[in-house]
This record gives structure tokens, sequence and C-alpha cells, in this order.
């Protein structure tokens, strides 16, 4: 990184003239302001016109899509709400995503550990091997993984038959994360834990996991999203309804009832909200994971 | 709320921090709870035996589990791919590759894959600039940029489904709002809608994606920009440089490796695209928006050809594949000279 600020130094002309200090940085004129505008009308209208739409009736959808509620009505919403259904799917999709982080946050960290922290002649191959999978997309696996899990193993339409899989393809980017979160702890650290008797198995409790508890976070939340929003593997492996995950159910249920449009965007509006409360309490975290994997 | 990219970009750094700042704490409850005797002080922690049964303890959750439901199912397509299988009964139908000899000249295909490349092409060309446009303005400070930030990464946070089906209605003939809007300003709109009509569906596709995945390009070329170190800003400045001069000589070329990476990340993320395009088209109007992976899903899950199918999903892997390694070769090279002191650095502190 230093190098390369130099070079662009070097690169960077000398000017004698100082003009305008600064001004530069300060941001701020109308025109900025008109850009931001039009890249959060563009960005949060799609998503603001379904839930609104939520709240109109369908002839009066159909009428003037371009208008606004008229007259408003919660049928729409409540309908939604009193559908069990509905419920299901989300509690299937709760309980999937919980398997599916805690399996990945356990495993993940518990790789990432002797692969940080130990020397051994394998440790490189073996940390490729993850990093290889990074490079496995999901729908390469897809067909051979529904023969396997609905027939071989017999555990399709369960939490757990998404869950596995869904962790499987979710620990190679939780290992490079972790590996060099765990890297980066000193090994000062170490050696004292060593000089008091303290095992590797010791030190990994007692001092890792407390430390990297933000790590562990991040992938954490990275994993439940992933799950939260899955689609692919849901779609194959999950057959029976009452099995269903809420990215299926509104599938389903837009393809369903595709003539009731005010129905089907209250029921989106509504399946959206866990995600976006998540994603709200968990902004920096998600953020700061998807940088540790590019920077990975 | 408000400042993700700190706090994101703290994230490496953020190990060595609280960890060179909790020790004391950490290491000395450590010191208590192990009122150290002394024959406890094995030499090191250990090597030879016990250390491999550690490593194993550790590394065998992870990696039976990928190899189970990763690895092996891979290898399994490429058995399958290499018969004649309807998904039941024995596996004994060996036809050699003509699997792939039919996948490869199946016109529904080749078209898939044609799809996958425009995918690939158009989301860099589209998202780089503008994402690094406003990324670069959401860097000024401005008011309501925690706001803006947040805003901004909603539609990546969506699953793709529920963004699909929003926009699927926003999209529909006469009823949506996107062809009313339209029909108003007097630009023609196709009468099946857009994702109705062969020459366009593909294009709309395009547009929910770039609206979908933009934000990630935004919200990562934010956290590269806050690691550019302020003073350049200000050395920049004192030379009377201008605003687009500091951009183009400083910002963008330190933003490089977060750059080369995001388009590695969205390159596979192109050739593998399905859930957008199965919500919206399914691949239609008349295979007018396949991907490889809707093509493998409709050919090995809903006409049961799995042989054809697992075909499918090795040539898709092979792109992949060639993808990443033509672009390690010649671009991430590259970074890697970058971060090479930094490595033998840690390699010498270990």
């Amino acid at each position: 990184m230093s190098t390369a600020v130099q070079d662009t130094r070097a690169v960077y002309p000398p000017v004698t003239r100082r003009t305008r200090r600064g001004s530069i940085f300060r941001g701020g004129n109308a025109l900025v302001y008109g850009i931001a505008l039009v890249v959060v009308a563009v960005t949060i209208s799609p998503v603001l016109y379904g839930v609104i739409s939520g709240f109109r009736t369908n002839t009066d959808l159909s009428r003037n899509p371009s208008g606004w509620p008229e007259p408003w009505i919660l049928s729409n919403y409540s309908g939604v709400l009193t559908n069990s259904r509905f419920w299901g799917y989300a509690f299937n999709s709760t309980m999937i995503a919980l398997i599916t982080t805690a399996i990945v946050v356990v495993a993940g960290v518990m790789a990432a550990y002797p692969l940080a922290r130990y020397e051994f002649r394998l440790r490189e191959p073996l940390y490729m091997v993850f990093v290889m999978g990074l490079l496995f997309p999901a729908a390469v696996a897809v067909i051979p993984l529904f023969i396997m899990i609905t027939n071989d193993l017999s555990i399709g339409d369960t939490w757990w038959g998404v869950a596995l899989p869904q962790a499987a393809f979710a620990l190679p980017v939780t290992i490079v994360i972790l590996r060099p979160f765990l890297m980066a702890l000193p090994k000062e650290l170490e050696e004292a834990a060593m000089l008091d008797g303290a095992s590797r198995v010791g030190f990994f409790w007692r001092i890792v996991l407390p430390l990297s508890g933000p790590g562990m976070v991040t992938v954490g939340v990275l994993a439940f999203v992933g799950s939260w929003n899955a689609y692919l593997l849901p779609l194959l492996l999950l057959r029976n309804d009452s099995m269903k995950t809420l990215p299926l159910g509104v599938a389903d249920f837009s393809t369903r009832y595709a003539s009731d449009i005010a129905g089907i965007f209250a029921y989106t509006s509504l399946a959206m909200i866990p995600a976006l409360l998540f994603f709200l309490t968990m902004q920096k975290r998600i953020v700061s994971g998807l940088q540790g994997a590019v920077k990975g | 709320m408000t400042d993700v990219a700190d706090e994101a970009n703290a994230h490496p750094g953020a190990g060595a921090s609280t960890a060179t700042s909790l020790p004391t704490g950490a290491a000395g409850s450590a010191i208590t709870l192990r009122a150290a005797p002394v024959k406890s002080r094995r030499r090191g922690m250990g090597s030879g035996p016990r250390k491999s049964l550690e490593i194993v303890f550790f590394v065998t959750p992870a990696l039976m589990v990928f190899l189970v439901f990763v690895v092996w199912p891979v290898i399994k397509a490429i058995q399958y791919s290499l018969f004649s299988w309807k998904g039941y009964g024995p596996l004994v139908d060996f036809v050699g590759l003509q699997n792939y000899l039919y996948v490869l000249k199946n016109e529904v295909f080749q078209d898939a894959l044609v799809h996958n490349l425009i995918i690939v092409v158009l989301s860099i060309a589209i998202q780089l600039p503008l994402g690094l446009a406003i990324a670069l303005l959401l860097n000024r400070k401005i008011r309501g940029q925690g706001l803006l930030r947040t805003i901004v990464f909603v539609p990546y946070v969506l699953s793709e489904v529920i963004a699909g089906v929003i926009w699927r209605q926003l999209l529909t003939a006469n009823y949506g709002l996107i062809d009313t809007v339209f029909s108003a300003l007097g630009i023609p709109t196709p009468a099946q809608g857009y994702l109705g009509d062969t020459s366009l569906a593909l294009g709309a596709v395009m547009v929910v994606l770039t609206w979908k995945y933009l934000g990630l390009a935004v919200v990562l070329f934010l956290a590269g920009l806050q690691g550019v170190p302020e003073d350049l800003y200000e050395a920049a400045q004192i030379d009377g440089a201008t605003y687009w001069q500091v951009q183009r000589r400083i910002t963008i070329p330190l933003l490089g490796p977060t750059v080369r990476t995001w388009v590695f990340l969205s390159m596979i993320g192109s050739i593998q695209v399905f859930d957008m395009v199965w919500i919206l088209t399914k691949g239609g109007p008349a295979e007018a928006t396949n991907t490889m992976a809707t093509f493998l899903y409709s050919w090995g899950v809903e006409r049961n050809l799995i042989g054809i199918a697992s075909a499918a999903s090795v040539v898709l892997f092979v792109v992949a594949l060639i993808f990443a390694l033509t672009f390690k070769r010649l671009v991430l090279r590259r970074d890697a000279i970058d971060y090479e002191p930094r490595k033998t650095r840690k390699a010498a502190t270990r």
C-alpha cells in the first residue's frame, strides 16, 4: 500500500499556485445534493411503491397505477398477518438461518484457529482447499445435492437438510475472513498463556474465543442474511409446503395469486421487514464482513 | 448507523487493536486461573502426536461439512455428466462425453452462455463507473451522509426473490408503474411488457440486477476510500490541485485493489446468476433470458435429465474457473506484489 502511495505522489505533478484552499472537500453544492437525491429516489422508490401499494385496493391500483392510495385500506396487510402459512414460512426461515449460522460460526472458528496459529506442513494446502471453495458456485452442485439430500440421506424437507449445504457453501468465506482475524492476535498473548501452562486448546477457549467475538459476529451475520435470503437451495430441497421458507412463500404467493397485485405488494413488504431490521441493526457488521471478504 | 465505512475499514486492523488493548485483562485472568504449577510448563505447546490430534479435532467439523456438501456433490456432478440418467434406478447407461456434446451444441445453452457473458460485461461496464461516481459523491462531507449510505445499500440486503417480485409488478404491461409513467411521457412501451418482449427482456433483467447490486459496489468503494490517508488530500490541496485532479490522480489509483477485487466478485456472481432471472422471467420469453444456471435447473429438475444438466453444471464450473484464473493471472497479480512485504513481515513474526 505504501509503495502505491509513493507512486502516485511521484506521478502527481507539483503545482505551485494555491487556489481556493479548503473548498475542495467541503462538498455540498446544489449539484451534489441533486445527484444524491436522484440516487436515493431511484434506489428506494421501488421499495416504497411496494409498501404503499399494499395499502391500496386492486381496482384503485389498476385504475391509476402511479397514484396515491384512494382509499387507504389495511385488509391486504391484515390478510397476510393472519395467514398462518406466512408465519409458518417465517418460522422455517428463522430456524434454518439459525442452524446455518450456528454451524458456520462454530465449525468456521474451529477450523480457522489451527489454520491461523498452528505450524504444520499441510496448513497452506488445507487453507487452499477452503479458498478453492469460493470458486464453486452453488449452482454447480445443486443437482447432486438434491439427489443426495433427498434420496441418500433422506433429510429432504427438513431444516437440517437445507442448513447443512448452506453452511458448507458459507464456510470458505467464513474461514477466509476469520483466519487473518485470528492471525492478528499478538504472539505475546500466546507466549504468556503458554508460560502459565495453558495448552493450545486452553488458549483457544480462554483467549481466542473471547477476543474473536467481533469476527464471529460478522461471519455469523453474513451467514444469517445469506440463509434468510436464499432461494435456489430451498427451492430444490424443500418440496413440502409446511417446510418452505419465506422467499419460497413470496414466490409461490406471487404466482398463485397473480391477479391480487395489492396483496402481493403487502406480502412482499411484510416479508422484507425482518431482513431490513436485521440489516439496520447489523449494518456495520455486514459491511465489515463484506470488506473483509474483499481484502481476504 | 452513520459511520458504516469507518467501522468497516477498521475491521482487519480492529483485530489487532482490540487484541492489543485487551491482553492485559485476558492474559491476566489466564494467569490467575491457572495459578501455574511449574510442572505444567510443557515445552512449547507441544508438537508431535498431540498437536496433530488437536489439528484434526479443530479442522474436522468444517472439513467434513465442506467435503460432504460441496466437494462430493461436485464430483458426483462430473460422474452424472457421463451417464444418461433420469434420477432414479441404477446409474448404468454410460454415454461418455455425449452429454457435453449435446449441451455445447444446444442453442438454448449457447444462448444462455452468451447471456451470462453479456451480464458479466454489462454489470462491470455499468456498475463500475456509476458505483465509483456515487462513492466519490458520498465521500464528500455532505449532510445526511450516513442515511444516504444506508439507503444505497438497502437493495443489496433484500432477498433477490423480494426484489424480483416487486420489480416484476413494476414492469408489468399496462398496470405496471414503469409502463404507466413511460406512456404518460409518450415513450412507447411493448405490448407484452418489458419482461415479455424477447428483445427487451434481457435488458430489463439487467436493469433490475443493476438496481440490486449497485449498492454493494458503492459500499465497498466507500470503504476503500476511507483507507486513503487524509494528509494526501491536504498535500494535494496545498499544491493547488483541483477536486477532479485529486480524484483522478490520487483517489482512484489508490482504490485499485478494492476495484479489482470487486470486479472479481461481480464476475463470479454474474456467471452463476439464477434467483433474479428465475423470479423475473423463468428464462423466457422464448428462452430469451436463460442463464447457465436456469438452463441446468429447468433441464435437471423440471425435465429430470440429470446427465445433461450435470454436463451443463460442469461447463458452468469450468467457465467460472477460466474467468477466475485468467483474472488472477492478468489483474490480481499486481495486488499480490503490493501485498508481498506485508506477508513476509507476518511470516517473520511467527
